[in-house]
């Protein structure tokens, strides 16, 4: 593992990675996404509406893999101070708050001619809330780390703690009563019709191919960023040093 | 009595958000890969 902490070596990797998940994931996602709109049949229950699960399921799985992605990078820095580590978590910040609000808002849309109202303020739609003000809070804390070349220590500590939300949200459903189903999709086991199952999935796998494409851009993002900020340090210091000699 | 909703209205609606919502975040982090690979670029010809 320690072998990718060498920026140069993931640079390397993530240069021709970015492409092929970005666009990759974009044509998989298009299919899936066309096929749930017009190859999919209506459900007895849920009527037309069934086909907005085909957006909200792969949002809901990323935003919780988000911050899966920043708790066990932040582990990572904390334990092993892996120099990508921290990076990794940084990028996965925005991606994953985004992802978090695409399923709210989607899952209302779908709520209100499901359910007859647009929000409930139940365990799995609340602990789903709480999770993006926890994106937010982690975006403001390593943000100020940053512009203040501060230590990235208390962040990594928030993306831990934070992890306590994800098996809330998961067992939400199952802890308390809540108008939102059960876990349709278990550990090798699916209570989905394959009709929409496959379609589902592939939307899933699609759209985690993009949440890669998009954590490796933040994360060349970030790594240019941080390059820069050293080499500009580094010439003044030797501009400063230059001048002391002169005088 | 039930309300008669146009179930496709709020499909519609789920995926602009949804597809709108990725691409704003892929032309974000896009862009703010290209021009910090620009600055280092330009730090390393200063």
């Amino acid at each position: 593992m320690h072998g990718f902490a060498n920026p140069a070596r993931f640079l390397r990797i993530a240069r021709w990675l970015t492409p092929v998940l970005l666009f990759g994931g974009i044509a998989i996602t298009a299919v899936a996404l066309l096929w749930g709109l017009f190859r999919v049949p209506p459900d007895r229950l849920m009527g037309e509406t069934v086909r907005i699960l085909f957006v909200h399921v792969p949002a809901a799985w990323l935003g919780m893999g988000g911050w899966m992605t920043i708790a066990v990078a932040s582990l990572v820095e904390l334990v092993w101070r892996h120099p990508l580590a921290g990076i990794a978590a940084r990028a996965a910040a925005v991606p994953g708050a985004a992802f978090t609000a695409i399923c709210l808002l989607t899952g209302s849309i779908w709520a209100r001619p499901t359910w007859g109202t647009w929000w409930v303020w139940d365990g799995r739609l609340t602990s789903f809330l709480v999770l993006l003000f926890l994106y937010f809070g982690y975006i403001a804390l390593s943000d100020a780390a940053q512009r203040d070349s501060g230590s990235s220590r208390v962040a990594a500590i928030f993306g831990l703690v934070g992890a306590v939300n994800i098996p809330i949200i998961n067992r939400s459903v199952v802890w308390w009563n809540s108008l939102h189903q059960p876990p349709s999709i278990t550990m090798g086991k699916s209570a989905i019709d394959a009709a929409f199952l496959w379609p589902l999935l592939a939307a899933t796998l699609g759209f985690s191919m993009i949440f890669g494409a998009i954590i490796l851009l933040r994360m060349r993002a970030l790594l240019a960023d941080i390059q820069a900020d050293a080499r500009l340090r580094r010439k003044a210091m030797r501009g400063t040093s230059g001048m002391e000699a002169q005088a | 009595m039930r309300e008669a909703l146009d179930q496709w209205a709020f499909v519609w609606a789920a995926y602009a958000i949804s597809i709108g919502g990725t691409a704003l975040t892929i032309g974000w982090s896009w862009l703010a890969m290209h021009r910090a690979e620009r600055r280092r670029e330009r730090s390393r010809e200063r």
